[in-house]
């Protein structure tokens, strides 16, 4: 909401010297937000001035200007009578849409115009140009730029040369935005703001859109004597109604509760907008477009009910307001035919809908230059139609943004009165003797307060009489001092629905800057859960390992997969799909790390850098079994058992994910010599990192698995059960995913890891006695995996075994074609003795028979 | 008797003199040896089996009894002098050797070494661990909840309407099929109920987490972001408790100078509601710069978070009495507090992965 200052100060009697400032911070503290005051942007000397002669001057470059004299009052340099220059200021100005006599604004040197445009005496065309004669434009007055803004009309009345401009044209004023929140609809109006304002400064308000306001006068701007173009004169009267104004019929009366007419006929719909009421529309936002428009938007500013205004003579009958059936179309006044899903709010007459209601009006009864008979519509509607219906039609129109928020439903008549009024008076009509109201505003409902609720929420302690008297502020009806209260909000405020949203309002008022600072007990806590901890574990241990942590979006599409050689009937296929995905080529919640990593990947390899190693740890999401999906159970109430367990099973399993890809050199390269390249080992390592920071024991085993090298690829599991997988990529989802040859990866299910944790680490018992180490070369056939002959070297090795590592791998022509040899260090020690050559050559020979005897091993 | 069987014809009488010649000429091959080798060179000449002295001494045996004492000192006594000698030389070498070594062996230490990788862990992962152990300081527990949610509990059970705009497919991520009311979660907030239904009260808890929302990614926004929320429902607990805590995680993210301000707002799950602004960390609210800060756009203040007093709906919904129980609630998004914490003027870094961006911050923040 846009506030012009000037305006307010109108409705609210501040003190002499509130700044704008002052009253944006009462404002802000009260939850009305300030986001930015707006100047005009125009300051310093703009004064009015006569143009006294304008001689046009053809230069070389085929431009003609005008090099005038100006009479610019007390401003004026002096009379140079020899050469017959009366006192005045010498101005070059290229436009010629003025003469000698017009009243003019001129920007001597010293103003500043929008865009910190700075105007100096400059030397041109021949000439010293002493100040620029200004355009609406160059004024930030909107218009079309055609030429130098001559003074006429009201403007012109009472302007003398010399006067200051900025205060004629209203550019001395500034606007206050504010935001404001949806619980507070009463402030998308000037009338609602401006009584934050009184509250917040503890002055009376006069309340314009009260129905006796009339009475008291506090409807302004409909005077015909004006100095200045301000309004001034704030006595109005009513015009006594008699009768029904145009027919109308709601079939809806809890959709449309109150439904309001007037007319007025013998309207000049060419008569100009005044210029003070251009001025306050422009201000706040909005674009002056003809005297009917702006004067149905100035009320709607002013008071916060939207009007409508039909051309009576395009009228088909009777206005029914009714639901829309499902297809049928309205034009509305932007040229677009709507149509309907049904269930709408419709304005209709005889030739079928006219407007969608509280959101906006229809073409074909539109007020045109040839309307003389203006039909007012003033109306109330429920919030949640109007607000279903601009968003399925993408239409948030100043009507329906409050009409959402709520319009205070006891304004229609006042509204529709107030806007005949300005019609009759600025466009020559007279206003009809009747007056169509259907329906009556509802009454809202008394909320019981306890007394004491407002100190037991906000800690402030408060007497019974401050909550009573704030909540009057408010404009809130209390009644018997009792506990609880029975508080009665006001129309304007149909927020207010519970001794809560009252407990706001009386806070606010007091000042949430009023409440103390105190720290809860909250009691002894145990720190992060095992699990929590553990996440951390990963992720210190993977960036210590030399990966870089990346965050991706979890949305894919199938064109990854099909990159990845993952095949059609590959579960990682079966994904939650978005209603409304971002992107079309992305619709899927993804259940693999991988594609975001290798978008990340790929991003880095591009931007120049060579060697990449990244992980992430995030959820991946499986389409669960559920086939009736998550109850939507009632508000305000806690679920059975069984309803949260429907509700808990309908939702998708999302296990934490950890996943890496590396490219590139595994180590740098330097004078000390070249860096390892990035091999399927180092992704596998990754993963046994990450075990190891978990104490959870992982196999490996030798797999096949899409996106990875058929002969390069590990399955990680855990007792037997597959956790994850690790290696190089495929060669031809290295090509289709564009990234380097030989990137390799990994991914694990992170959450069966953490299953797997042990809970608590036992401290080993380790044995002191001398090692005695034993090494054997093993021949095997190539196809007999390391870790298959390391088991049954384990195996035979009995309890005297400390460990046993594959430290060589060795293939040549005496081993024999399709043979490799394996190099194993093997280390035994006893509990309790040192061993003796014979207890250790036992054990070593019992081992390699167990290798001999489970994969063929041959010693060598 | 010893030495009865000698040939007197072969025994040279070993005089003084001859003894102490071969010593010193010892001596001065010791003192001349040059290095370690050469000593090794003497040694041998000199105390080799075939060295004059070792000649010398197997001789004493042939001389008569009465020599014999005399000779063997005199004998021994140059043995003993020419092996001091050399160990004291064999020492002095060494020491020169390795001095010369450790010359000979120096680098130039400032040749670059970046073998090994250098890892780092995401700025927005050290930071929601900052921002969570703030409160686990404080004995809260830290809480968790799925991302793909229950309408229910995303919208219904937070006291958000049936028409509330949230819901609609232009702010919020829906799965289909949409009967089955599964959303990306847009907050997390429906941590807060799961935590009221999963837990005994009194309940202290914070929830960080990932949250979605259907913007398009640019500076100010990105339609996968972070939260962190905090919920606490006790008895007795007000507004006070809550701009408390607040408070002290503002000094405890920002620094003690950082001041705070409440303004009431709106959230459908508290009751009252409000915005917390932190003090413009550029023009401190100085009227003279405030004009012109592009930071806070000449507020002065810099909008944090939303918060309030749980609302008596939402306690139901999780099964709390709001007539015996009193909750806070708060919220902030992690990508932005990081951009306050670490001047990060786009939150595109945050999303794109370029590891340039993520090393800068190392594993902690």
């Amino acid at each position: 909401m846009r506030v012009p200052f000037s305006w307010l100060r109108e409705l609210v009697e501040l003190p002499e010297g509130t700044t704008p400032e002052q009253v944006a911070e009462v404002l802000t503290s009260l939850g009305l937000k300030l986001e930015v005051i707006h100047g005009s942007g125009v300051s310093g000397n703009l004064v009015v001035g006569r143009v006294l002669s304008a001689e046009p001057e053809t230069h070389k470059n085929g431009k003609t200007v005008n090099w005038c004299r100006v009479d610019v009052g007390s401003h004026n340099d002096p009379a140079d009578e020899s050469a017959g220059v009366p006192a005045s200021r010498g101005i070059v100005c290229g436009a010629h849409n003025f003469g000698p006599g017009d009243l003019v604004v001129a920007a001597l040197p010293g103003t500043t115009l929008p865009g910190d445009f700075h105007i100096a005496a400059r030397k041109t065309y021949g000439h010293v140009s002493d100040g620029m004669i200004c355009s609406t434009t160059e004024l930030g007055l909107g218009g079309d730029g055609g030429g130098i803004l001559v003074l006429s009309g009201e403007l012109a009345e009472d302007a003398e040369p010399g006067d200051d401009a900025l205060r004629l044209l209203g550019l001395d004023d500034v606007t206050i935005e504010l935001e404001v929140a949806t619980d507070r609809g009463y402030a998308l109006s000037m009338r609602g703001v401006a009584r934050d304002v009184a509250i917040g400064f503890g002055l009376a308000y006069d309340d314009p859109g009260s129905p006796s306001s009339g009475d008291r006068g506090a409807l302004r701007g409909s005077t015909s004597s004006r100095t200045s173009g301000e309004p001034s004169d704030r006595s109005h009267e009513f015009h006594e109604t008699s009768g029904d104004d145009y027919p109308v019929t709601v079939s809806d009366p809890d959709a449309c509760p109150v439904f309001v007419t007037r007319t007025v006929t013998g309207f000049d719909a060419t008569a100009p907008t005044p210029a003070w009421l251009a001025r306050r529309i422009e201000a706040a936002g909005m674009r002056s477009i003809s005297l009917a428009v702006d004067v149905t938007n100035y009320v709607m500013l002013e008071l916060g009910q939207p009007i409508h205004g039909y051309d009576r003579a395009q009228l088909q009958g009777p206005i029914v307001v009714r639901r829309a059936e499902p297809g049928e179309k309205v034009t509305t006044l932007d040229s677009a035919v709507r149509k309907l899903a049904g269930g709408e709010l419709l304005i209709t007459d005889d030739s079928g809908p006219i407007g969608l209601a509280g959101v906006m009006g229809g073409e074909t009864t539109e007020l045109s230059e040839t309307t003389t008979e203006v039909v007012i519509e003033a109306a109330c509607f429920d919030a949640a139609t109007i607000g279903r219906t601009a968003r399925a039609q993408r239409l948030p129109s100043e009507a329906s943004k409050r009409f959402e928020r709520g319009v205070d439903p006891r304004l229609a008549p006042v509204a529709a009165d107030r806007v005949a009024q300005l019609l009759a008076e600025h466009g020559g009509g007279t206003i009809e003797p009747g007056r169509t109201v259907v329906g009556s505003a509802p009454e809202p409902a008394p909320i019981a307060m306890p007394v004491g609720l407002t100190t037991r929420i906000s800690g402030l302690q408060l007497s019974a009489a401050r909550v009573i008297e704030t909540l009057e502020l408010n404009g809130c009806t209390v009644g018997e001092p009792a506990d609880p209260l029975q508080v009665t909000p006001p129309t304007w405020r149909p927020d207010l629905a519970g001794p809560y949203d009252l407990v706001e309002e009386v806070v606010r008022v007091v000042g949430y800057d009023r409440i103390d600072s105190v720290l809860p007990d909250a009691p002894a806590g145990r720190g992060l859960t095992a699990a929590q901890r553990l996440r951390r574990r990963v992720g210190t241990t993977l960036a210590g390992a030399g990966l870089v942590e990346v965050k991706s979006y979890p949305f894919v599409g199938t064109a990854v997969f099909d990159a990845m050689g993952v095949d059609a009937e590959d579960d990682r296929r079966r994904m939650v799909r978005l209603a409304n995905p971002l992107s079309d080529a992305e619709p899927f919640l993804t259940t693999t790390l991988l594609p975001g990593l290798l978008t990340a990947l790929r991003r880095n390899v591009g931007r120049g850098i060579d060697d990449v190693a990244l992980f992430e740890t995030a959820a991946v999401f499986l389409p669960g079994a559920s086939p009736q999906g998550a109850p939507l159970l009632a508000p305000a109430q806690q679920p059975t058992d069984a309803e949260w367990q429907q509700l808990n099973d309908a939702l998708p399993a999302q296990p934490l994910h950890a996943a890496g890809v590396l490219t590139g050199r595994r180590t740098g390269s330097g004078w000390w010599g070249t860096g390892e390249a990035v091999s399927w080992a180092d992704a596998v390592e990754s993963v046994r990192r990450i075990a190891d920071a978990l104490g959870v024991a992982v196999g490996v085993t030798a797999a096949d698995l899409a996106p990875w090298h058929p002969g390069r690829c590990a399955a990680i599991s855990v007792d037997g059960t597959t956790v994850g997988h690790a290696g190089e990529l495929h060669p031809q989802a290295c090509r289709a995913l564009e990234v380097p040859a030989r990137t390799v990866a990994f991914e694990v299910d992170l959450s069966a890891l953490l299953a797997a944790a042990p809970e608590g680490a036992r401290g080993p018992r380790f044995s002191t006695f001398p090692v005695a180490k034993e090494d054997v070369a093993l021949v095997v056939d190539e196809a007999v995996p390391a870790s298959e002959v390391r088991e049954a070297l384990v195996a035979g090795a009995g309890e005297l075994c400390e460990s046993v590592r594959l430290f060589d791998v060795y293939r040549a022509e005496q081993i024999g074609e399709g043979k490799k040899s394996l190099a194993f260090a093997l280390r035994f020690r006893a509990s309790d003795r040192t061993l003796t050559d014979k207890e250790t050559g036992a054990a070593r020979d019992a081992a390699v028979a167990s290798a001999t005897s489970a994969v063929g091993a041959e010693q060598r | 008797m010893p030495g009865a069987d000698y040939d007197p014809v072969e025994v040279t009488p070993l005089k003084a003199e001859e003894v102490e010649a071969m010593r010193d000429a010892a001596l001065a091959a010791v003192a001349e040896a040059a290095d370690l080798a050469a000593l090794a060179d003497v040694r041998r000449e000199h105390t080799g089996d075939r060295s004059p002295l070792a000649l010398a001494n197997r001789e004493i045996g042939a001389l008569p009894p009465q020599a014999r004492k005399e000779a063997g000192k005199r004998v021994g006594q140059a043995r003993g002098a020419v092996n001091q000698a050399l160990a004291a030389r064999t020492t002095e070498l060494e020491a020169e050797a390795e001095q010369r070594m450790l010359v000979e062996e120096t680098v130039d230490v400032t040749l670059p070494y970046d073998r090994l990788p250098v890892g780092a862990r995401h700025p927005l992962t050290t930071i929601q661990e900052r921002m969570a152990e703030v409160f686990v300081a404080m004995g809260w527990e830290v809480a968790e909840g799925p991302e793909l949610e229950a309408e229910w509990l995303n919208f219904d059970a937070l006291n958000t309407g049936p028409d509330h705009p949230a819901r609609s497919l232009s702010d919020t991520f829906w799965t289909e099929p949409a009967d089955h009311h599964v959303v990306l979660r847009t907050q997390t907030s429906p941590v807060q109920v799961r935590s009221l239904l999963d837990r005994d009260l009194p309940v202290y808890v914070v929830a960080p987490g990932r949250v979605f929302r259907t913007d398009e990614l640019d500076a100010t926004h990105t339609p996968v972001f972070h939260q962190i929320e905090g919920i606490a429902v006790d008895e007795g607990l007000t507004m006070a408790h809550l701009k408390g805590t607040l408070d002290h995680f503002a000094k405890a993210m920002f620094g003690e100078g950082v001041t705070t301000r409440f303004r009431p707002h709106f959230f459908p799950f508290t009751e009252p509601s409000a915005e917390f602004d932190l003090v413009c960390f550029v023009c401190r609210n100085d009227e003279a710069v405030r004009p012109t800060c592009r930071t806070c756009g000449g507020e002065g203040w810099i909008e944090w978070g939303g918060c309030g007093m749980v609302n008596p709906n939402v306690l139901r919904a999780a099964g709390v009495d709001p007539d015996t129980h009193s909750g806070f609630a708060f919220g902030m998004g992690v990508e932005r507090t990081l951009m306050f914490v670490a001047d990060i003027p786009d939150m595109r870094d945050m999303v794109e992965g370029d590891v340039r961006f993520t090393t800068a911050f190392g594993t902690e923040i």
